[in-house]
């Protein structure tokens, strides 16, 4: 009984399940599901009957379906979405050439203020 | 120069489309249920008459006419609002207003028609509120359109207003009868 209240939503105050609302309607509606627990009827029928009379708004996870798939994927697809463009700008910087080497006049410069430069590295690169 | 303008362009496309997303989102309004009921038949009931204790009412009653059938309670305060509308459309005389009265007490609903008026051809007295729930009722005052069938066919949720009325309620009505 606690699960299936727990799984509806009361319609009064929305954001609360009908195990935990205090708002009359909410009394009235564990109140049928109490009885129709009582007279056997299984999860789904119950749950069924709450749809049935005011929509798939009333259960407290949206079901699957064509209609919410947006709703349910959504949130994974904009995941995706940012990290590609995470990776993509990434690998675009790396790509990006290298700062362009010293002009004679500015290595004058450095080298006065910090003393010569060692020789490059063999693969080309300034240390 | 176009090239660096076009970087700016994704973003401030996302960003439109974002407002647009929001600006229709905050024109909705979570407390309207739509009701799944629209379009199926109303669900039957026999439930006694506030007014005429010995009568009783059941929906079958009132096939081949399109009627309005109007949730109602002395405790409702929204309730007072739409009152006087209804009592002036049940001075015209084109649409039968009949009132479900909901979870009331037979004193208090009785003095709060006497007090307020009377637009109801009758009233159905659901003390326990459980033909409520099968109409899906989650708030008073809630309206059904019902047409000859004895099908739902427009719920209104909230008390009705005159521009309710005019473009939503009587033209429908007015479509039905034909």
């Amino acid at each position: 009984m606690r699960d299936l209240s727990e799984k509806l939503r009361c319609l009064v105050c929305q954001n609360q399940t009908l195990a935990d609302s205090p708002a009359e309607l909410a009394q009235d509606l564990r109140r049928q599901l109490r009885e129709q627990v009582a007279a056997g009827r299984s999860d789904e029928q119950i749950l069924g009957y709450m749809v049935q009379r005011y929509g798939d708004f009333v259960l407290y996870e949206p079901p699957f379906k064509p209609t919410t798939l947006l709703l349910w994927v959504g949130p994974f697809i904009l995941l995706a979405a940012a990290a590609f463009i995470l990776v993509s700008t990434l690998r675009r910087r790396r790509r990006q050439p290298e700062e362009p080497a010293l002009s004679p006049d500015d290595k004058r410069l450095v080298e006065r203020v910090l003393g010569p430069s060692p020789p490059p590295e063999r693969d080309g690169r300034a240390r | 120069m176009v090239a660096r303008m076009t970087r700016f362009l994704l973003p401030i496309a996302v960003f439109i489309l974002l407002i647009g997303f929001l600006a229709a989102g905050l024109k909705l309004d979570p407390r309207e249920v739509p009701s799944p009921l629209v379009g199926k038949p109303a669900p039957a009931f026999d439930l006694p008459v506030l007014l005429q204790p010995d009568k009783r009412f059941a929906p079958r009653d009132m096939r081949g006419k399109v009627w309005l059938l109007n949730v109602w309670a002395s405790w409702c305060v929204s309730c007072r609002e739409e009152h006087p509308v209804l009592v002036e459309l049940s001075k015209k005389g084109v649409l039968p207003i009949l009132g479900l009265n909901y979870k009331d007490k037979g004193d208090d609903a009785r003095r709060w028609l006497a007090q307020f008026g009377n637009p109801y051809q009758l009233s159905a007295v659901d003390a326990d509120g459980r033909i409520g729930i099968d109409y899906g009722v989650y708030g008073v005052p809630e309206t059904y359109v019902i047409d000859g069938n004895g099908v739902i066919r427009y719920k209104q949720i909230g008390p009705i207003t005159p521009a309710m009325l005019e473009e939503k309620i009587l033209p429908l009505a007015m479509a039905l009868k034909k």
